[in-house]
C-alpha cells in the first residue's frame, strides 16, 4: 500500500500545482488578474496575460502524467488551463494542438518499435475523422447557445467520475487478486462477447486478433467526437475499450491508440481554427515545449511502475478531475452574470 | 431685375437670419486636444493615461454674469453586441438560463465631470443629456423591441458593473479639474486589455443646470506586436492560421523524438 500511497501524493501534487487561481473558474476571465513581476506573456486569443513559466510548468507537469500513463493529458491540460481563467472554449480548442504534439512524438516512438498496427489505425480513423467533424459542429452550437461551459463541465463530470472510477475499481482488484496470488486473468478464454459475432470481420495482421470493422469505426466516431467537445485526446478511454471491449493485445494498443489521438487532435484544431477561431498558438506552443519534454521523464518513470497500481494511479486521477468539476458545478458562483462579445467591434 | 435683386436679397437675410437664430444662445466655444491622437498599444502594455486639455472661449455675447461652468465629458470606445447571462440553479447545478443581449453598446466607456452630476443639472437633463452611468443609453433588445431599461435592471446593473470592474466602465466625478475659471484638464485611463478602434469624446459644458454649449474630439487606440499579429490572423485566416498551428505541433512533437532520441 505505501507504494502508491507515495506515488499518489505524487499525482496529486503534480495536479494542483500552486498557481494564482482567480475566484472563478468557469465563464469569462472577468476579475483583475494579480500582476506579477515574473515573466508576463499576453496570450493573443485567449485575452489574458500569464506567467510564462507557470504554463511552461503545467505543461511540463500534464505532460509527465501523460508519459507515465501513456496518454495524451488533454483531461488534466484542459482543466488545468480553465482553472487558471482561460475559458473553456480556448482551452479546449487550444489543448487539441497541444495533445497532436505530444502524440506525434509518442506515435514516433511507438512507430520505431514497431508497436502500432497500421490497418487497425486507418479502421479507427475513418471512424474518428467523422465524430470530429461532428464534435466541432456540436460545440459550435452550444457556444452559440451559451451552454457550452455547462456542457464541457458536465461531459467532463460523467465521463471521468465513470472512467475513473471503473479504472480505480479495476486496480484494486487486481492489487487484491494479486496479493491473494490469484494470477491476474485479464483475458478470459473463450468468453468472446457479441462484439466478436459482428459481420465484416477482418484479419488485424499485426495485432493478431480478428475483428469486425464496426465496433472499430464505432469506437473512433465517439471518440473523434468527445475529443474535439473536451479538449482530450481520449487516449485514456480509448486504450480501456480497446483492450477490454475489442482484445487489442497491449503491444500494440497504446501505439495504435496514439496515431487515432495524432490525426484527430490535428483535424480538431484545423476545425476549431477555421469555425470559431479560438486556437490560441501562443498558449498551445509554450504547453506543447513543456508537454513533450515533461512526456520524456514521465515515459521512463512509468516504466518502473507495476501495470495494476499504474491503473490504480490514473483510475485515483481521472476521478478526482472529474469530482473537482462536479463541485465547481454545484457551488454557487462568485458572480451570477457574465458578459461575453458576440461581435461588432471595430 | 429690382424686384428680383430685393427677392434674393430678402432670401439671403432670410436664410442668414435663420442660421443665425440658431446660434446666439452658443455664446462660448469650447477649443479641446488630447495629449495623444493615436495611441500605440504593445503587448506588454500594462495600462496608461491620455490627457484632454481645453479651454471655454467667450465671445461679445457672452452673458456677463456667467463665470461658473460645469463640464462632462464622455469617453465612448467602438461599439460591439453582447450578451450578459444569468446563472440560476436547476437541478442542483449552477446554469445559465436567463439573457439578455445588448447592442451596440461602447466596448469602453467612461464619463467624467468636475462635480457630481446631480449639482450640475436636474433629473431631467441628466436623463436629456446622459451624464453618468445610469443614464447612459445601453440598448437591449427586449423580445422583438430595441430600449434601454431602468438603471437598477439586474442585467443592466450587472452589465455595468462586470465592465467597470474590469476598468472599462468607469465614471467619476472629480476628474475634471478647473486650471483657472476657463481652463480645464481631465485624465483618461485606459486599462491594459483597452479594445482597439476609435474613441469618440464628447464634451459638454454646463452653465446653471444647462447645457451652454458642446463639442467632441477622437482618438484611436492600435495594438501593434507579435501577439496581436497572432489575433488577427486567426480571425482573418482561420484555415491558414489552423494549418500552421497544425504543423507547429507536428514539429514539435518531431524535435521533441529526436532530441530525446536515446534507443
Amino acid at each position: 500500500m505505501a507504494v502508491f500511497g507515495y506515488a499518489g501524493r505524487r499525482a496529486f501534487g503534480l495536479r494542483f500545482p500552486k498557481k494564482p487561481c482567480p475566484g472563478s473558474g468557469f465563464g469569462q476571465p472577468q476579475g483583475s488578474f494579480p500582476k506579477q513581476t515574473r515573466v508576463q506573456i499576453f496570450l493573443p486569443i485567449a485575452d489574458i496575460p500569464v506567467n510564462i513559466f507557470l504554463i511552461l510548468a503545467m505543461g511540463a507537469a500534464v505532460g509527465f502524467v501523460s508519459g507515465m500513463f501513456g496518454i495524451g493529458g488533454g483531461f488534466l491540460m484542459t482543466p488545468l488551463l480553465i482553472f487558471i481563467g482561460v475559458t473553456p472554449a480556448v482551452a479546449v480548442a487550444s489543448v487539441a494542438s497541444h495533445i497532436a504534439a505530444s502524440s506525434f512524438s509518442g506515435a514516433i516512438f511507438y512507430w520505431r518499435r514497431r508497436a502500432i498496427d497500421p490497418l487497425l489505425a486507418v479502421v479507427l480513423l475513418s471512424g474518428g475523422v467523422i465524430g470530429t467533424a461532428l464534435g466541432v459542429e456540436t460545440f459550435t452550437l452550444m457556444r452559440a447557445l451559451g451552454q457550452l461551459d455547462l456542457m464541457i463541465a458536465l461531459s467532463y463530470v460523467v465521463l471521468l467520475t465513470a472512467v475513473g472510477g471503473l479504472m480505480f475499481w479495476e486496480g484494486v482488484r487486481a492489487i487484491l487478486r494479486a496479493r491473494r496470488g490469484i494470477p491476474a486473468t485479464m483475458r478470459r478464454p473463450g468468453s468472446h462477447g457479441w462484439i466478436h459475432g459482428l459481420p465484416l470481420k477482418i484479419r488485424f495482421k499485426r495485432s493478431k486478433i480478428y475483428l469486425s470493422v464496426i465496433p472499430v469505426i464505432v469506437v473512433g466516431i465517439i471518440i473523434g467526437f468527445i475529443g474535439a467537445v473536451m479538449g482530450i485526446g481520449g487516449g485514456f478511454i480509448l486504450v480501456p475499450i480497446m483492450i477490454y471491449l475489442l482484445r487489442v493485445p497491449t503491444s500494440t494498443v497504446i501505439g495504435t491508440s496514439m496515431v487515432l489521438t495524432l490525426v484527430t487532435m490535428v483535424f480538431a484544431t484545423l476545425l476549431h481554427a477555421v469555425t470559431n477561431h479560438l486556437v490560441d498558438a501562443v498558449l498551445a506552443l509554450i504547453l506543447m515545449v513543456g508537454g513533450v519534454t515533461g512526456a520524456q521523464f514521465g515515459a521512463r518513470f512509468g516504466q518502473k511502475i507495476r501495470g495494476e497500481h499504474l491503473r490504480l494511479l490514473l483510475g485515483l486521477l481521472i476521478l478526482s478531475v472529474g469530482i473537482r468539476f462536479a463541485i465547481e458545478l454545484g457551488i454557487k458562483p462568485d458572480d451570477l452574470f457574465t458578459i461575453r462579445e458576440t461581435g461588432g467591434a471595430g | 431685375m429690382t424686384v428680383r435683386a430685393a427677392l434674393a436679397t430678402l432670401c439671403l437675410a432670410l436664410v442668414l437670419g435663420a442660421a443665425g437664430a440658431t446660434r446666439p444662445a452658443q455664446a462660448e466655444r469650447l477649443i479641446v486636444s488630447v495629449s495623444n491622437q493615436r495611441v500605440t498599444v504593445t503587448p506588454n502594455y500594462s495600462g496608461g493615461e491620455l490627457v484632454l486639455f481645453g479651454s471655454v472661449e467667450k465671445d461679445a455675447t457672452t452673458p456677463a454674469d456667467r463665470s461658473e461652468y460645469d463640464l462632462v465629458v464622455t469617453v465612448s470606445g467602438p461599439p460591439a453586441d453582447m450578451v450578459t447571462r444569468r446563472k440560476e440553479r436547476k437541478f442542483g447545478i449552477w446554469i445559465n438560463t436567463d439573457y439578455r443581449q445588448f447592442l451596440k453598446v461602447p466596448t469602453y466607456l467612461a464619463l467624467f465631470a468636475n462635480r457630481p452630476f446631480d449639482a450640475i443639472a436636474s433629473p431631467e437633463v441628466q436623463r436629456r443629456q446622459q451624464l453618468g452611468l445610469n443614464n447612459v443609453l445601453l440598448t437591449q433588445r427586449v423580445g422583438p423591441d430595441y430600449a434601454d431599461v431602468v438603471p437598477n435592471d439586474a442585467f443592466r446593473s450587472a452589465f455595468v458593473r462586470l465592465r467597470s470592474e474590469r476598468g472599462l466602465y468607469r465614471e467619476a466625478t472629480s476628474a475634471v479639474t478647473f486650471l483657472t475659471p476657463t481652463l480645464f484638464r481631465t485624465g483618461i485611463p485606459l486599462p491594459a486589455e483597452v479594445p482597439i478602434g476609435k474613441y469618440d469624446i464628447e464634451i459638454k459644458l454646463f452653465s446653471a443646470g444647462n447645457l451652454v454649449t458642446q463639442t467632441e474630439t477622437s482618438f484611436e487606440i492600435v495594438k501593434v506586436g507579435f501577439e496581436q499579429f497572432v489575433a488577427t490572423s486567426a480571425r482573418r485566416d482561420g484555415l491558414i492560421y489552423g494549418l500552421v498551428t497544425a504543423f507547429m505541433a507536428l514539429m514539435t512533437g518531431w524535435m521533441a523524438s529526436i532530441v530525446f532520441r536515446k534507443d
